[in-house]
């Protein structure tokens, strides 16, 4: 069947089919994730890239060959930071009567994740780009992409330990905030979207709504300072 | 200009505002996320520039978890890297992750007690 080979061939070199494979992929992630009951692990993300990974490394299409199509969805990216303004905006009135609570978490919470995980890989042998595309892996993909690509790391090695962070993170969180017997809905949620981003809060949100309203405000605050803290603490292991 | 021409490039040109002044200031912040910072100002200052945009904004984070997969798939452009250091990021991203969860809440709960901040009502706690 040449005219199939010929056909596959000319359409795995354009932009249309990767597009289309991205958003199946996602569309079959997602399936999974409501069969399994919203289940952390489970996560549509990850399970799309696992999909897409195998066809890419099965069809030998290279990485650049599938960006090509699927830059178009990746553009967004920016634009979706933008709109981060909205649930920041609408958050606004929680944000004023705990003001002093939220700062000090934030400060506590964005500092130790940076710290700490640069830590543990620099003594472990992790170093130059690997390390910075590391630094901002607790802010949400969009801004930690742009800061990883600002700090001379890899933006597809961010997304990677970005989507793990928030899925270790979702996991964690209850059985962990349990034994520690904490038990204010505000602290809980908002340490979980400072340290583990849009994944984190949407677990918080599966939880108790206050939670989740806590840790939207969480996320968008630290996307603000792992901007600024990232690249203050790579350079002390630089 | 139609609504949603008008809420598209309200929201680029806060992103381009960002990206100009992060270039020529040499800021380590994101033009995205300085556009943010902008744009929630911009919502208190002018209830029409929220209305304007909030519909469009609504649509695209509904949908935010796709937009990660395309930089998520590099990770096949990555293997040797996780080959050589994927125990040491795996372990950095746990240990990390989960304490910085664990500080941050116990921060939280430690600071809202000394300033007298009890959750507010209807906001019960965990039973």
């Amino acid at each position: 069947m040449i005219d199939a080979a010929l056909i596959w061939s000319y359409l795995t070199q354009g932009s249309l089919i990767w597009l289309t494979a991205t958003i199946l992929a996602f569309v079959a992630g997602d399936w999974c994730f409501r069969r399994t009951g919203r289940a952390p692990w489970a996560n549509p993300v990850m399970l799309a890239i696992l999909i897409i990974g195998a066809l890419l490394l099965g069809t030998g299409t290279p990485y650049t060959t599938y960006f090509e199509g699927a830059q178009f969805v990746h553009f967004l990216l920016g634009p979706a930071t933008v709109c981060l303004a909205l649930p920041l905006y609408l958050n606004l009135g929680h944000v004023r009567r705990a003001a002093l609570p939220m700062i000090a978490a934030l400060l506590a919470g964005s500092a130790t994740a940076v710290v700490s995980a640069l830590a543990i890989a620099w003594a472990m042998g992790v170093r130059g780009g690997v390390l910075a595309s590391l630094a901002p892996k607790s802010a949400t993909a969009p801004v930690a992409i742009g800061i990883s690509q600002q700090l001379g790391g890899e933006p597809t090695l961010t997304a990677a330990l970005v989507l793990l962070t928030g899925i270790i993170g979702a996991i964690a969180v209850t059985p962990m905030l349990n034994a520690l017997g904490l038990t204010d809905w505000r602290a809980r949620g908002f340490a979980t979207g400072v340290a583990a981003h849009g994944v984190g809060t949407a677990r918080a949100l599966q939880v108790n709504e206050t939670a989740g309203a806590f840790a939207g405000i969480g996320m968008a605050l630290n996307a603000v300072l792992t901007g600024i803290l990232a690249p203050l603490v790579l350079h002390l292991f630089q | 200009m139609p609504p949603l021409l008008a809420a598209i490039l309200t929201i680029f040109l806060f992103q381009l505002g960002g990206e100009v002044l992060t270039r020529f200031a040499h800021l380590p912040i994101p033009g995205p996320v300085i556009g943010m910072v902008a744009m929630a100002a911009g919502f208190v200052l002018s209830p029409r520039l929220l209305a304007l945009v909030r519909p469009v904004a609504q649509t695209l984070l509904g949908h935010l978890s796709l937009l990660f997969v395309p930089a998520g798939v590099g990770i096949v452009s990555q293997i040797d890297v996780i080959r050589q250091q994927g125990v040491a990021l795996i372990l950095a991203l746990v240990v990390s992750t989960l304490l910085a969860i664990a500080v941050g809440a116990v921060v939280f709960e430690l600071v809202a007690r000394a300033t007298g901040n009890p959750p507010p009502e209807g906001a019960e706690r965990r039973k």
